[in-house]
């Protein structure tokens, strides 16, 4: 022992390790550096903004007091479109991929497509529903807007409802097969009920995700100054709101711009939180 | 898994077997036999939309880019020039922004990432790893648009008064490299964006990371600490070999993310149309001339143009995830056939 110890080769690959370690550790400090960095300015700009008034009044012009109301009530009309528009098609995906995917092309096929679409940009999903809906209706609008949102719903939702159904033990279906159950039966009652927290997650990653997204929208919804609620034209949403207030040069608008900011990351990374301990308690 | 549903599936389309005779079915099964194909066809269908979203992605983005496309051919991808007074667009300066920062961002990512999945998978204490875990995944959270704007109001001037003169100092006298850091600290800009958008990365890098990590038998790993192997060595010499093709489908992954990220690229890059050997200096990227232009945009030319520039990054994003997805699925097929 004495011996291994002393030996220049042994040293030099402890040293190595240790040193290694550390590097390791101090990645890890990195990242976590970040988030708290991010974090930090964020509740300490935000705590200056956020008030009642943000959520009862409309996007002031530059110099006057207000809110965001406008803003804050687009993005939850669109994103909960978005998520309802987006959550059956994803739903019903994922069970074919799951369920009837073993044989055939289109499973695997559309297995691999819809991770790739998982990651696409999400400005080019904006710049698709331009082309497709807001050039043919030669105006942009909220449905546009909800549209783009529900194409970046369905790949999380398609995702986590395979793997999730994926994980239902055979034991189940066969237990409900022997039972004389015909198979949509197996799957809605038997296979989406021994699912439901991984499913519940999954769309709750989703709307988490949407909440979020600016690009998509900046094509589709455009922005609103008004308080509106006619899906079939422009229509406010915070994403957008924040990108023009924070690009302005007025203070004021800055201030209203890390209020909404402050607002969407506590809504994000709340959902996140929520959706991780649903699943991790099931 | 076995064939069990299908077979469940078959046992009640045939139900019939049980009525040989002349009797028919009683309607309940008849009725189950129906619903069973609309089930199943109601959702093959919404499969097939998915699996041809990608498809109907491409060809729109074809067909909007089509004037842009005749007019300038195969030279769009080579030309510096963009102004929308002459009507002369090329993506040059784009594609290269484009380039510039994601090999930015995963030139830091990368070491990084492998240093925290090296952590969170060797050296944690398992009760800290769930919650290190989830604080990592946390910065793939943040909407990229928060990125963008506490990039432009916090992170930029940092940079400028701190980061940038100390670069300039130290790799800016290095012959070779020089020219990446010369030129007047501005905050924003190429290098910026680059750092913002590793930090984007990191979380999808290092989930991939610590999932191939986990795959590693630990017949392996024990048999080398048996040995007498540092850990550093164990992971070195052991783990990555057996991973390499799964870490490479996560740099991938992390590529594919980095190329196609908008907003908080948008925020710091500066949007300048020029193309500049320092990375001090501002450019634009793909995605940031989209956000920034695109809803401005007046004529067919100039709208064609940035349709195309889409479509580039469309193509581009789409090989490199493709890739990242063969390399994964590359390494779980290897991984079921040796265990």
């Amino acid at each position: 022992m004495i011996d291994t110890h002393s030996s220049a080769i042994y040293r030099r690959r402890r040293r190595t390790n240790a040193l290694m370690m550390a590097v390791s550790t101090a990645a890890l400090g990195f990242g976590l550096f970040w988030l708290a960095w991010i974090l930090g300015v964020l509740i300490y700009e935000g705590a200056n903004a956020l008030g009642p008034t943000l959520f009862t009044r409309m996007t002031p012009p530059p110099g006057n007091d207000g809110g965001l109301a406008n803003a804050i009530f687009g993005s939850v009309l669109m994103a909960g479109a978005g998520t309802l528009i987006g959550t059956p098609v994803g739903i019903l995906a994922g069970t074919y991929l799951a369920e009837y995917g073993r044989r055939g092309w289109l499973a695997p096929a559309t297995r691999f497509i819809n991770d790739v679409l998982l990651s696409a940009p999400s400005i080019v999903i904006g710049l698709f529903v331009y082309s497709v809906y807001v050039a043919r209706v030669k105006h942009f609008s909220g449905w546009a807007g909800a549209f783009a949102l529900a194409i970046i719903v369905v790949p999380v939702v398609v995702r986590t409802t395979d793997d999730m159904l994926k994980l239902v033990p055979n034991s189940l279906r066969e237990a409900a097969a022997a039972l004389g159950a015909p198979s949509w039966k197996i799957i809605t009652m038997v296979c989406y009920r021994a699912a439901s927290a991984g499913i519940v997650t999954g769309v709750l990653l989703a709307i988490a995700r949407v909440a979020g997204e600016t690009a998509p929208l900046l094509f589709t919804a455009l922005n609103n100054q008004f308080w509106s609620t006619d899906m079939n034209r422009p229509m406010a949403n915070l994403p957008v709101v924040i990108f023009q207030f924070a690009m302005s040069p007025y203070e004021d608008w800055h201030r209203l711009a890390w209020g909404g900011a402050a607002l969407i990351t506590l809504l994000v990374l709340g959902i996140n939180i929520a959706a991780r301990s649903l699943f991790a308690r099931k | 898994m076995s064939a069990v549903l299908d077979n469940g599936g078959l046992a009640i389309a045939q139900a019939p077997a049980v009525d040989v005779g002349n009797y028919s079915r009683p309607p309940m099964l008849r009725n189950n036999a129906l619903m069973d194909a609309i089930f199943r066809n109601v959702t093959r269908f919404f499969a097939f939309l998915v699996f041809s979203l990608l498809a109907a992605i491409l060809v729109s983005l074809a067909i909007g880019s089509a004037p842009s496309l005749q007019k300038f051919g195969f030279a769009f991808l080579f030309n510096d020039n963009w102004d929308p007074v002459q009507e002369d667009f090329g993506a040059l300066v784009p594609i290269v922004g484009t380039l510039a920062t994601s090999a930015i961002a995963l030139g830091i990512a990368i070491p990084v990432s492998f240093g925290i999945a090296l952590f969170l998978t060797e050296l944690s204490p398992v009760w800290l790893r769930r919650p290190l875990g989830t604080a990592i995944e946390m910065l793939a959270a943040i909407p990229s648009i928060i990125y963008g704007m506490w990039g432009l109001f916090v992170f930029a001037p940092v940079f400028q008064s701190s980061v940038e003169p100390l670069l300039s100092k130290t790799l800016g006298n290095i012959p070779g490299v020089k020219v990446l850091f010369s030129g007047p600290p501005m905050g924003i800009g190429v290098l910026a964006a680059g750092i913002i958008l590793a930090v984007m990365v990191i979380p999808f890098i290092t989930a991939v990371m610590r999932d191939v990590f986990e795959l590693v038998p630990p017949m392996l790993k024990e048999s080398a600490y048996g040995l007498g192997s540092t850990t550093w060595e164990v992971v070195w010499s052991v783990v990555l070999p057996f991973t390499k093709v799964g870490v490479i489908g996560g740099i991938m992954l992390g590529l594919g993310r980095a190329l196609g990220e908008t907003m908080a690229v948008t925020f710091v890059i500066g949007n300048a149309h020029q193309l500049s050997s320092s990375l001090f200096m501002p450019g634009n990227s793909i995605a940031s001339a989209l956000a920034n232009e695109f809803t401005e945009a007046v004529g067919d030319l100039y709208t064609s143009s940035l349709i195309e520039l889409g479509l580039i990054l469309f193509l581009i994003t789409t090989i490199v995830l493709a890739l990242s997805k063969v390399l994964l699925m590359q390494l779980a097929k290897r991984e079921g056939a040796t265990t």
